[in-house]
């Protein structure tokens, strides 16, 4: 009788067997890397705002502490998103005439908030609390990135969950001492894991790892 | 003389070509049988409802059924193990009967394993289906991921997931590779070019050489060696999602075997109910002989007594423990709001059954089809008497309530035997349901009846 | 938690910012889009109608098919926010673009993310309870009580607690109507101006003020001011449930209108003739308080004894050690009885020497011991109650007579009489109706609609756009006491201010206001009104300091009404009419949860499980196991009631110690315009209500029409759903089960420890894994049964903090409701007379956790110190958790319950808790983020949590302070002692699940000499 099929889908048949074990277990990896992603978490993208302010020219080249403009990072959940006033304190005296800064200053004048867009956000059931990060000598850079080196500013990590659960797992890798944590050019020292461990050890430092600890 | 005491699993005066014609004539005879495009009708639109009934589940949500606090599962999980416990039938007969050299499993087998890959879809449905969140079900499975986070593996539902998944896959390989052959058969046997083509894609390349045959029977004995405990393990692991809780009436050390056997009679049950009009429809009186329905009417009467063992040790169990709840549940079952559902179950598990024992029930199809829907029925009371009377009544009285199911549990239930009657009349068209080469092996037998008659 | 405190002066104007905050002209503008909608609305409203009718022929009420079979609107818009918010829960999904939207200037106050705390005032029919008001970002979001105030003593009760949902309710009236169209208030005012010339000639001829009960002093000063202005004008005061009987029957007594303060902290015996007083009316939260203070049987003082005669079963008759269920009518001669009359009384089921008994007790306690009756009885038996008492010595230690707190005392019923007469003569030409709703609430046979139509110009304040409303030329949304400013007093006269937390979300007016326009005063704003009399009242240049004070404390020193000495209460009065009659009386009640039908609209209180019925959604005709029989009625069954010529149709609802030969008709349902959620539930009881007998009446005619009413109850299913062979089935079983233990004073003191040894937990040994050992806090509740009276404070708490979804009649009734903390409810003891008892279940927080082990991806764990925790947004639903929950306190979103789309009520939820969606498990988290804030705080300030620094919610509201939470490590602390108390014992013990929470056995303090209390000490009572 007629041969159905040409030799060579024998071949065929075979290979698709073995192929699809590969791809069944390649598509997962993909999904996980994809999940995990630039693309997903927007790191490293720079929004555009109403006003293209520099972190590295205020915090780093002029030295204002972050403090200055995030008030109540000290004292609450949020850091605090500086007041149109707190701009024009200085930018009524200096570069008054800046077409760059004119959203700032019809805001004040006009009484109308200026609407930044989020750079680091988590989701609506994680409750982050910035004060007792702080706290426990946790540096502003070492979950916001390197903001002295920042023109604009982008989320330098990806606020995964998983990203949050290494520093809450070993907290010595990353803690800083107190007077370093508004540092915006600090560098970890070599020795950051035996120093983490002293620090962990004087700031009473939990691994905090249950539930509750962010989702409510 | 032998055939005397023990009839013929295959009708008289058969040759290999008879054999082949008539089964393969089924499936590629020309014309669908009216009878076929009827039941068909009914089986799809079933199958319709279903797909509607849970289109609106995913939009509404499973507040739609009658679940509620403190009856958590419903109708959802009572046929999922009422489905699970329907497939193990087709495994047993093809895995265990195999092993065990019994010839007279070949002419059911083919379709009592299509029961098992269609039941066990069914089954499959629900666990997911009863969830409230659906689309997130892929977390009950241990995959890489950016949460560091791994699923429960104390919890039975994750043993489940395992179970199932295994069970389903083993069964499907099992009966496609015991299709081979005969798919190779219609390819050569095919008149029509789309058929020859879509019955070799199947087929694999199958030429009936030595090497073919040798490596099949390796690959179908190994198959029936890893399903063989899988008969075994599901609907105990099923039995687990009860028996780990500590719900009264859930919480017993006997569920297992009893799931198990359970299982097994409603499998048989099952494969009756199949069977009866298949054989009379197609007239395949000669493959499934009286042999057949006898031996499997003894199958159900020895499971089914299994199964009145438990309900037995069950009830005594409740009072020897002297747990107050435990003695409750009891109560509440004999007497309390579904009582009647629940003498209805011993009814239909235990004293119709009884009838098996003798000769003339078993020797009597009709009996036998209306006797296996009985117990279809009753394996499925089973189930909502061991999920809802145990929930709906445990221990504090202030959250005791009631169950109702709504016009929507229906549906979902109806339209999944809508889908299981569905995907089992495609497979009686356009599959052989008997497996010929196998029935080939019984020709001398049959050849034997030709003389001795 | 940090309470922080402070005036609103400064930041009245806030300008709140951050994603999860709605700043003030947000709300504005959704406000005023809404406007657009208002009509749309009402057409919603007829829509609801036949669906409801059909509801009430509804055969089948368990049967959750029924419901709208096609995706409305809503539903498909609720779907789609649902699919929106769980794309926020999936695993890797897009961030959706969020923007940050800080000040322009900063308020001072406001550190963003930390709640201010601000003291304020809320009022119940006139009478003052002082609050403070949690507030993020300038949002109110929860209410709690006040330390510093009297009333409160930092308790509420349930109403206060609902409140705020009050203050978002998206049903409220939003703009000004004249005759049907949208106005302005300046052409209110111009109105106003041309009355005034008319008024300037003719006095004020004919014009009506009608009012609720005034406490505030500026009001009253302003009114009076007004009537000074135009003194033909007239002030009538109109409240259906107001407190006449109390008023008269001091002025019966005493010869002039007197308040009384009870003193049950100093009560060694108590005796209610007909009184809640633990439950309901002025100070019903501080004399919860005090009256649990004395059921301590370690006091320092003997534990109280209370004797309870009612007609209906209530709250406090189920704390009674011995309890008298008769007829209304009834407790007069037993009143009679008890001063010593001599006269046996009348009712047939008195036991033989139970008066005499009781007498003894009271006589053996003169001084120390209160006889209250209720707002039921006629003003004779509170004269009788008043004579005892001075009888018994207790008027100045136990009974304190002040001013009364109305700025005007009087016969409210008298006022709306003569103010329907001054109509129907034509004396009255313009009506400015103050926040009444006396077309739904007046009594049938004075007809007010017929008379309020009949007058020329009328005007309406009020929340809601209600029946009244309707009928009124001029309709003023009224600004929510969360919203406005004000004063009032509290029950024993405490002053205090009320102060804005927010600016009025639909430009809502004050009686302040109005009257001020009607004296000319129209652009004058309510804070001056209030702030210039207490000017008034506070000369001085230290004004300023006094101002900032009171609005800092919440009250205005030195306001309490000093006691009086008033003697001579007259020892028999005339027997009140009726008292005599013995046939079936009608009692008519306000709603133990909507009260007189004002808070119709709140579904917190709509979907709270009424005490003792644990009935939700619905009024019925209660009445006695008996007169059912008599009467061939069982529950569920539907009837007619006819009475005083007129009609209402009403399921039957029989209740266990409900007294015989009585039925009781609540108020405050069959409300024609509530709202979405008050609106056509239940039945208007007004309608067979008349003024010659507004409390109790007689000549019913009761005829079943049907019978299977669905009625949303929450237990007693099966106990008296009339079908004999369930009789108590679930109380037999629960005492069975030692759910709730109790025993007697004396057992206490023989057997400290019999509560424990009823049932106990294995020893932990038995265990083959080792035990965990909670170094560090591990946080624990205790429970004590004794004090709690089961007054649901705790319930609507814990909803207003934990953002708990109402979730309607229809699934209710299929057992889905969503209360994190319910308030169980077990009878002991026949059917006829059983003794009550109330235990609240909040989660367990087992440290063998049954439903830890079940869930397959880990959404409930347990934390290292010893919280269950529930992770929703890991959470799958597969409800195994709840099924393995042996005490059933876990809920689930069968289906979207959380409303995404009203706008109103974005800002009332409280920020710190997550908005559950549909399929997913909730339960009681022990206030999990008031623990969190509390850890944070003490961490960065290096020190431990302090006892008490956590407060759970329920724990805050309950005014019998019968719920302590903390660390139970640390043995100093209050939860960790009650857990050593003998009477500490935990639920289903022999489960091994060792609960976090706990409860105290319940005591009863019998009187040995009451008949059949020797012969078995564990007799029903009474």
């Amino acid at each position: 009788m007629s041969q159905v099929f040409h030799r060579s889908t024998n071949t065929i048949a075979r290979l698709s067997i073995y192929g699809a074990l590969f791809l069944i277990a390649g598509g997962v990896y993909v999904l996980y890397v994809f999940a995990g992603s630039p693309y997903v978490t927007d790191a490293n993208e720079a929004k555009d705002q109403p006003v293209p302010f520099s972190h590295r020219h205020h915090a780093a080249e002029l030295g204002i502490d972050c403090r200055y403009c995030h008030t109540s990072v000290e004292s609450s959940s949020d850091a605090g998103m500086p007041a149109t006033r707190t701009c024009m304190t200085c930018h009524s005296q200096i570069w008054v005439g800046s077409p760059m800064l004119e959203p700032v200053r019809s805001s004040y004048r006009e009484d109308k908030s200026l609407q930044w867009s989020r750079v680091n956000a988590v989701p609506d059931f994680v409750y982050f609390n910035h004060s007792i990060h702080i706290a426990k000598g946790v540096g502003c850079t070492t979950c916001h990135g390197p903001m002295g080196e920042m023109p604009l500013t982008w989320r330098a990590n990806s606020l995964l969950m998983g990203w949050c659960l290494d520093c809450h797992r070993s907290p010595e890798d990353y803690v800083r001492p107190r007077d370093q944590v508004f540092n915006v050019n600090y560098q970890p020292p070599s020795n950051q894991h035996d120093m983490g461990r002293i620090l962990v050890r004087d700031y009473k430092i939990k691994s905090l790892t249950n539930c509750t600890t962010c989702h409510r | 003389m032998a055939s005397a005491q023990n009839p013929p699993v295959i009708g008289p005066g058969h040759t290999y070509a008879s054999v082949t014609d008539k089964i393969s004539s089924i499936v590629l005879t020309r014309k669908t049988p009216r009878g076929w495009i009827f039941g068909f009708a009914i089986a799809f639109s079933l199958f319709m409802l279903f797909n509607y009934a849970v289109t609106y589940l995913l939009v509404r949500g499973v507040g739609i059924w009658g679940i509620n606090i403190p009856v958590g599962w419903g109708f959802a999980i009572v046929n999922f193990v009422w489905w699970i416990g329907i497939g193990h039938a087709g495994t047993l007969i093809s895995a265990i009967l195999l092993l065990l050299k019994q010839t007279w499993r070949t002419s059911i087998n083919r379709f009592a394993e299509a029961m098992t890959i269609f039941a066990v879809a069914c089954a499959g449905m629900f666990p997911l289906l009863h969830m409230g969140r659906p689309w997130l079900f892929y977390w009950l499975l241990p995959y890489p991921n950016t949460m560091y986070l791994w699923p429960q593996f104390r919890s039975p539902l994750v043993w489940d997931v395992f179970a199932v998944s295994t069970y389903a896959t083993v069964s499907l390989l099992f009966w496609f590779v015991g299709l081979i052959p005969d798919l190779a058969t219609l390819r050569d046997r095919a008149v029509n070019r789309p058929a020859k083509v879509i019955y070799g894609f199947l087929a694999m390349g199958w030429r009936g050489s030595a090497v073919h045959w040798s490596r099949f029977e390796t690959a179908s004995l190994l198959l029936a060696g890893l399903a063989t405990p899988l008969v075994v393990s599901v609907h105990t692991v099923v039995s687990f999602d009860f028996a780990a809780a500590i719900v009264p009436g859930w919480h017993t050390t006997i569920f297992p075997p009893y799931f198990v056997a359970g299982a097994i009679y409603s499998g048989f049950a099952m494969v009756l109910t199949l069977a009866i009009p298949m054989r009379k429809f197609y007239g395949l009186d000669d493959f499934i002989t009286m042999r057949h329905l006898d031996n499997m009417a003894k199958v159900m009467l020895a499971t089914g007594l299994i199964v009145a063992y438990g309900y037995v040790m069950e009830a005594f169990g409740s009072f020897y423990s002297g747990n107050i709840f435990e003695k409750y549940m009891t109560l509440n079952r004999w007497k309390g709001p579904y009582a009647f559902f629940y003498w209805l179950l011993i009814t239909c598990n235990i004293v119709i059954p009884q009838s098996l024992w003798f000769t003339r029930v078993r020797k009597n199809v009709g009996a036998l089809f209306t006797l296996s829907l009985v117990v279809n029925v009753g394996m499925w009371l089973e189930r909502f008497i061991i999920v809802v009377t145990s929930l709906h009544r445990d221990f504090l009285p202030s959250s005791w309530r009631i169950y109702i199911p709504t016009r929507w549990d229906w549906a979902t239930y109806v339209g999944t035997i809508g889908l299981f009657l569905t995907l089992f009349f495609l497979f009686i068209r356009f599959l052989p349901a008997i497996s010929i080469f196998e029935m080939r092996t019984l020709v001398p037998m049959s050849q034997e009846e030709g003389k001795s008659t | 938690m940090n309470e922080q405190k402070h005036n609103l002066a400064q930041i009245s104007n806030a300008q709140p910012s951050g994603t999860r905050n709605l700043s003030l002209d947000e709300l504005r503008a959704r406000a005023s889009a809404l406007n657009g909608k208002r009509f749309w609305r009402s057409l919603e409203e007829l829509a609801d109608t036949p669906e409801h009718r059909a509801f009430l022929e509804n055969e089948f009420p368990y049967d959750p098919a029924n419901e709208p079979q096609e995706l409305e609107r809503r539903d498909v818009l609720k779907w789609m926010a649902a699919s929106a918010a769980l794309a926020g829960l999936s695993g890797c999904t897009k961030m959706p673009e969020q923007k940050i939207v800080p000040y322009v200037t900063p308020p001072e106050e406001i550190i963003p993310g930390r709640p201010l705390f601000y003291a304020t005032s809320l009022t119940q029919d006139g009478i003052a309870s002082g609050v403070l008001v949690e507030s993020h970002m300038g949002r109110p979001t929860k209410v709690e009580g006040n330390p510093q105030h009297p009333a409160s003593l930092g308790a509420t009760d349930f109403k206060t607690q609902a409140a705020i949902l009050g203050l978002y309710d998206p049903d409220r009236s939003q703009t000004i109507i004249r005759e049907g169209h949208i106005s302005s208030w300046g052409a209110f005012v111009n109105t106003v101006n041309d009355l005034r010339t008319t008024f300037g000639t003719n006095k004020g001829d004919g014009l009506r003020i009608l009012t609720g009960t005034i406490t505030s002093p500026t009001v009253a000063a302003q009114i009076q001011d007004l009537l000074k202005q135009f003194p033909s004008a007239r002030w009538h005061q109109w409240n259906s449930c107001s407190r006449d009987n109390a008023r008269e029957g001091a002025k019966l007594a005493l010869g002039q209108y007197a308040n009384t303060v009870y003193r049950f902290d100093r009560a060694d015996v108590i005796l209610s003739l007909d009184s809640n007083f633990l439950y309901e009316g002025p100070g019903a939260v501080r004399y919860a308080r005090d009256f649990a203070a004395r059921r301590d049987p370690q006091g320092s003082q003997p534990m109280n004894r209370l004797y309870v005669i009612e007609q209906s079963a209530t709250t406090t008759g189920a704390m009674a050690d011995h309890r008298l269920a008769v007829r209304a009518t009834d407790v007069e001669s037993i009143a009679r009885a008890i001063a010593g009359s001599g006269q046996p009384p009348q009712a047939a089921n008195v036991p033989k020497g139970w008066v005499e008994a009781l007498v003894r007790d009271l006589q053996s306690h003169r001084g120390r011991s209160i006889v209250i009756a209720g707002d039921a009885q006629p003003p004779v038996v509170h004269a009788i109650a008043h004579a005892i008492n001075a009888a018994l010595g207790n008027i100045g230690s136990t009974v304190i007579y002040t001013d009364p707190v109305e700025a005007n005392p009087e016969s409210q019923l008298d006022s709306l009489r003569q103010l329907c007469a001054d109509i129907a003569a034509g004396r009255v030409h313009t009506l400015f109706l103050l926040g009444v709703n006396p077309v739904y609430d007046a009594p049938a046979d004075l007809d007010f609609t017929s008379k309020l139509l009949s007058v020329d110009f009328r005007a309406h304040l009020g929340l809601y756009e209600d029946e009244t409303a309707e009928l009124c030329h001029w309709h003023i949304p009224m600004a929510h006491e969360l919203e406005s400013w004000g004063d009032a007093r509290g029950y024993d006269g405490t002053a205090g201010i009320i102060q804005p937390l927010i600016a009025p979300l639909y430009d809502g007016r004050t009686a302040h206001e109005i009257l001020g326009a009607l004296a000319g005063q129209p652009d004058k704003s309510p804070h001056d009104f209030v702030g210039d009399f207490w000017r008034g009242k506070h000369a001085g240049a230290d004004f300023d300091a006094f101002w900032q004070k009171s609005l800092h404390d919440g009250v205005i020193v030195d306001t309490a009404f000093q006691p009086r000495q008033i003697g001579g209460a007259k020892t028999s009065p005339p027997p009140s009419a009726n008292s005599q009659r013995g046939d079936l009386e009608i009692v008519f009640r306000p709603d133990p949860t909507i009260g007189d039908g004002s808070l119709a609209n709140n579904g917190w209180l709509q979907e709270l499980p009424k005490p003792i019925t644990r009935l939700a959604w619905d009024n019925t005709a209660q009445m006695s196991p008996a007169t059912a029989a008599r009467l061939q009625l069982a529950s569920k069954d539907y009837v007619r009631i006819s009475l005083n010529g007129s009609y209402v149709q009403a399921p039957v609802f029989v209740v266990p110690g409900h007294a015989d030969n009585s039925v009781t008709l609540h108020l405050g349902y069959g409300r024609k315009r509530a709202g979405r959620v008050g609106s056509n539930i239940g039945f208007d009881a007004n309608l067979v209500r008349a003024s010659s007998a507004p409390d109790i009446a007689f000549g019913a005619q009761i005829s079943k029409l049907s019978s299977g009413y669905a009625l949303a109850a929450m237990q007693l299913q099966q106990s008296i759903s009339g079908d004999p062979d369930s009789q108590d089935l679930e109380s037999e079983n629960a005492f069975l089960r030692n759910a709730v233990r109790v025993g007697t004073v004396d057992e206490y003191r023989k057997d400290p420890k019999f509560a424990q040894e009823m049932a106990e937990p294995p020893p932990r040994e038995l265990s083959l894994y080792p035990g965990v050992a909670y170094s560090g806090y591990s946080w624990g509740m205790a429970i004590d049964l004794n004090k709690c009276v089961g007054c649901n404070a705790c319930v609507v708490a814990c909803q207003s903090e934990n953002n708990i979804s109402v979730v309607g009649k229809e699934e209710v009734m299929r057992g889905r409701i969503m209360h994190w903390i319910r308030m169980d409810t077990y009878f002991r003891g026949g059917i006829e007379d059983p003794e009550t008892y109330f235990e609240p279940v909040p989660c367990m927080h087992c440290e063998n956790a049954p439903c830890e082990g079940v869930c397959p991806v880990g959404a409930t764990v347990h934390s290292p110190e010893g919280l269950n925790e529930m992770i929703y947004n890991r959470c799958v639903g597969t409800r195994y958790c709840s099924n393995n929950c042996p005490y059933k306190v876990r809920r689930f979103n069968f289906r979207l319950y959380a409303d995404f789309t009203t706008p109103s009520l974005e800002p009332m939820r409280n920020p710190n808790v997550s908005v559950r969606s549909r399929g997913v498990m909730e339960k009681c988290s022990y206030c999990v983020q008031r623990i969190q804030a509390a850890k944070i705080d003490s961490e960065r300030e290096d020190r431990f949590v302090r006892d008490g620094e956590i407060q759970t919610a329920c724990q805050q509201a309950c005014p019998a302070q019968a719920i302590v939470f903390g660390d139970i490590n640390n043995k100093e602390n209050r939860v960790a002692k009650w857990k050593a108390d003998p009477r500490n014992y935990t639920l289903l013990s022999e489960l091994n699940t060792r609960p976090r929470t706990t409860y105290l056995a319940r005591l009863r303090n019998p009187n040995p000499e009451m008949p059949g209390e020797k012969a078995a000490p564990e007799a029903h009572g009474g």
